[in-house]
């Protein structure tokens, strides 16, 4: 755990910020596009489905998540943070996280902020702070909480228009091709599992057509602050997470692709790191610490 | 300079402090439910909680054992969770001899359902057969997943309505003294997946109407399948289950099918439904709890049903509802309703409901706050079958749930497959075929029952173990009934593969009570739907008598009223069905009174 560095230049695969949290990609992309697509999620969802379990449950969960960041940002950094990425978590939390009573929701929303702060390695946070509020409290309070995995509408057409508009943004943001390896290893890695257990290829796909892993592709595994840089390494790092993610499924492991990124993602990132601290001049600086 | 180090410091213990903050919840919660796991000691019941339950079935005679039925073989990798309904227990005096008697239904082909007739000396015998109620599986007409009695003509003895996935089965009541198969002159159709049914009188009008709602699509039999689509197309969101029925009661022995005359038009996946006047307008509201979606609120207007649940609040969050139970949990004489669902630990927390009416809820727009959790009945495994009722006669309104899905292997679980396939596409999900065998593994099985104690200020404690219920079966319906005429409220529990359980209660000395035995001249003779408002020692609850609710249950007729220490009756108010508002003065505690509609 170091302390919280400022942000330092953009590189040639860093240019404009696109939203604080996100590396940037691409100029021509709206800082605002993503936190604003997943709100549209969550409207769509909840207005469409009721995906929520309540209103005051998800906006307890961003207040507490931006009221951290806040908090924090002053106490260690001194100075006002951008809170898009803070919305983003919260917005996170409050979808994916499932539980009657409230208190969940504001212990989960803190606990994914504070771990930017807490669990850092070189000035960097190595965890994705959704995944692991969320990772923690499914391990911690299993009696308490679930995550979203069945309330969404099990419906292709509303399946369809989150993905190609996922798909589109995600292109733009230059990350796409993390979202397809994920995908393609999934689909790879569902037919060895089915031929391992004898059961029907579609139930080992379907997970990947629910609400959970539409979420988990666009916004936990593509997240810039808490993935690799190398294009080519974060397409290893998408197979690296579907393949440990078979091994939680074949010990059937109900949030299998949660605690697949929560191992595989710091991992990953750490042995960037020593790569890195070995060979400086032939790799690209290293993502800033989010603020 | 020294303030980051500081400051980190303190994030770092605040750190620490959220990631203890969930043991710490979890140890306040194994606090509050200490009790639950307390082992029976009798005299210690009583003087805790002020009573304690025996099952007391073998001795009472009744040894039976519900048996599930074998469908489609397509179905067979997947049987146990398919096959997982059936187990009903309805209460009826079929008799009028002033002794409840107990009907329970079997769900094999070809097996028998069984009426327990009262014996009057604490047993009961099994009178099925020579009443001809017994013979009602054969192959080919579906198997019973529950029962309903209603006087539907009015001459004074309880008809019985029996709900299949199959056939629909009238019998009249022939003066207690065998039964009459009447379905064909009723005009039932030939065919519903049905697990639920309610009498109700809908239009005021005199006569039993009844509602009806299926499960499964009609057109698909389940013993013959065309293809393995039958599954819900959502676990949360499903519109392609059965159709609703609605029969108006026309006096001749027929009924018409109106549903959709009077707005009750939907195809979700009904398992729960209960009639109250949940707005004290005189006409009865239909209150209906889906499985794989949101509940329904089918508010009457006298004239027809306006589906409402969203707007009251209790059709916004979908879950799997499997119960319909009212309560003035609050001694306040408003309905409170509990739905129950799914909660599995790593897997499901989805939280029974609770939902108590807000405060300034206007006749017209009643809305509800789901108050499960502040309460403390929201979570109870995997819940089917609840129902209210004063267990300790302290006054206030106690709520007895079962639950448990499938047990199988003890150490074997089916939950990540069930999640699995539960989480995807509606042509993944909809279509039997899909999901993973089963080979023998559990779902939410060897569950602990709940006996919740409601302490009067809004709280209920968890009291079953402590009380004597200690079985794991998978429970389905929870029946209520004085069936002693002791002035106490004994339980009676369906089971699925599982037996049927008596549990007899004992209530500690010096807690009194009052029932009331109603019956209408003008309303229905059955006075469902009517209403008594007890009034006592400046307190006041409200009941009333349903056609039907729990989930494939039906309560004892006769209401009842646990009084507490020294009690002062001021009146009793009854509502009938007709509109007619009778009081009672001079009531006397530890009484049954019978009482008849003035015409």
């Amino acid at each position: 755990m170091s302390q919280p560095t400022t942000r330092p230049q953009p590189t040639e695969s860093a240019n404009k910020p696109l939203f604080r949290g996100w590396t940037p990609t691409s100029s021509s992309m709206n800082p605002y596009i993503p936190p604003a697509f997943i709100t549209l999620i969550l409207l769509v969802g909840h207005l469409s489905f009721g995906i929520l379990e309540s209103y005051q449950r998800t906006i307890l969960a961003i207040a507490s998540s931006m009221a951290c960041e806040l908090v924090l940002g002053r106490l260690l950094l001194h100075k006002w943070p951008n809170l898009a990425s803070s919305y983003i978590t919260g917005i996170s939390v409050g979808i994916l996280l499932r539980a009657p009573g409230y208190w969940p929701y504001v212990v989960c929303a803190l606990l994914s902020i504070t771990s930017k702060y807490v669990l850092r390695v070189k000035g960097r946070h190595i965890f994705n702070p959704s995944n692991f509020g969320i990772s923690a409290m499914l391990f911690l309070a299993s009696d308490a909480v679930a995550t979203l995995s069945i309330q969404w509408g099990n419906n292709l057409a509303a399946m369809a228009v989150i993905w190609v508009l996922g798909s589109l943004i995600i292109w733009r943001a230059r990350r796409f091709h993390i979202c397809v390896t994920y995908v393609a290893s999934f689909f790879l890695f569902s037919i060895v599992r089915a031929w391992m257990t004898g059961d029907p290829w579609l139930s080992e796909f379907s997970p990947i057509t629910g609400p959970e892993y539409q979420l988990f592709t666009f916004f936990m595994i593509t997240d810039p602050k808490t993935t690799v840089r190398a294009k080519w390494a974060q397409c290893v790092v998408a197979f690296f997470v579907a393949f440990a993610e078979m091994f939680f499924r074949l010990d059937q492991s109900i949030y299998a692709p949660l605690y697949a990124l929560f191992f595989v993602g710091p991992i990953a990132l750490l042995i960037e790191m020593v790569w890195t601290a070995r060979h400086p001049v032939s790799r690209p600086a290293a993502i800033p610490a989010q603020a | 300079m020294k303030r980051i180090p500081v400051a980190r410091i303190a994030v770092t213990i605040f750190f620490i402090g959220l990631l203890a903050t969930p043991a710490f919840m979890r140890w306040r919660l194994a606090q509050r439910t200490l009790a639950a796991h307390t082992s029976l000691d009798p005299q210690q019941a009583l003087a805790r909680h002020g009573f304690y339950l025996q099952e007391v079935s073998h001795a009472a005679g009744i040894d039976f054992v519900h048996q599930a039925p074998t469908l489609d073989s397509k179905l067979d990798p997947i049987m146990p969770e398919v096959a997982s309904m059936g187990a009903s227990v309805s209460i009826v005096d079929f008799d009028r001899d002033g002794w409840p008697d107990i009907y329970v239904t079997n769900s094999k082909e070809g097996s028998r359902n069984h009426l327990y007739r009262n014996m009057h000396d604490g047993t009961f015998k099994d009178v099925a057969e020579e009443m001809g109620v017994a013979d009602v599986n054969q192959p080919g007409t579906g198997v019973s997943m529950g029962a309903v009695w209603g006087d539907y003509d009015n001459d004074g003895y309880e008809d019985l309505f029996l709900y299949k996935w199959g056939k629909p089965e009238l019998f009249h009541n022939d003066h207690g003294k065998g039964f009459t198969h009447v379905t064909a002159q009723a005009g039932l159709p030939a065919w519903i997946n049905a697990n639920t049914a309610v009498w109700f009188d809908y239009d005021g009008d005199g006569l039993l109407d009844l509602f009806v709602g299926g499960y499964y699509p009609e057109d698909v039999d389940l013993w013959h399948l065309k293809n393995t689509r039958m599954m819900p197309d959502s676990f949360e969101y499903a519109k392609n289950g059965g159709r609703k029925y609605l029969f108006h009661n026309l006096g001749n022995g027929n009924f018409e099918e109106v549903s959709a005359r009077m707005g009750i038009n939907s195809r979700r996946w009904a398992l729960a439904a209960g009639a109250a006047d949940l707005r004290g307008t005189g006409h009865q509201d239909l209150f209906v709890a889906n499985d794989y979606g949101v509940s329904e609120l089918y508010l009457n207007d006298g004239k027809r049903f306006h589906e409402a649940g969203e707007q009251a609040g209790v059709g916004f969050a979908p879950k799997s509802g499997m119960n319909v139970a009212f309560g003035d949990v609050l001694n306040d004489g408003h309905y409170a309703v509990y739905v129950s669902n799914i909660s599995e630990n790593g897997a499901l927390i989805q939280g029974n409901n609770l939902w108590v009416p807000k405060e300034d809820s206007a006749a017209k727009t009643v809305s509800y706050d789901n108050l499960a959790r502040d309460m403390g009945v929201e979570l109870g495994g995997w819940s089917f079958g609840a129902q209210f009722g004063d267990l300790n006669n302290d006054g206030t309104l106690d709520l007895y749930l079962t639950n448990g899905y499938v047990s199988l292997d003890r150490n074997r679980s089916y939950w990540y497959d069930f999640t699995k396939i539960a989480g995807g596409n509606s042509a993944i999900i909809g279509d039997a075929k899909d999901w993973p065998a089963m080979e023998g593994r559990s779902l939410s099985g060897y569950q602990q029952k709940h006996v919740w104690l409601n302490d009067g200020t809004g709280h209920f404690v968890d009291v079953a173990q402590a009380v004597g219920v200690t079985d794991t079966y998978d429970g389905r319906a929870v029946a209520l009934a004085d069936l002693w005429n002791r002035g106490v409220l004994d339980v009676i529990v369906a089971n699925e593969r599982g037996p049927l359980l008596l549990y007899k209660n004992t209530v500690a000395p010096g807690n009194h009570w009052i029932e009331f035995d109603l019956r209408g001249t003008a309303s229905n003779r059955s006075a469902i739907g009517a209403s008594i408002e007890l009034n006592w020692n400046e307190q006041k609850q409200l009941q009333a008598i349903c056609g039907g609710c729990g989930f494939s249950a039906e309560n004892g007729r006769r209401l009842h009223f646990g009084l507490g220490k020294d009690p002062h009756i001021e009146k009793g108010v009854i509502h009938w069905p007709s509109g007619k508002v009778q009081t009672l003065d001079a009531l006397t505690p530890d009484k049954i009174y019978t009482i008849e509609e003035p015409k």
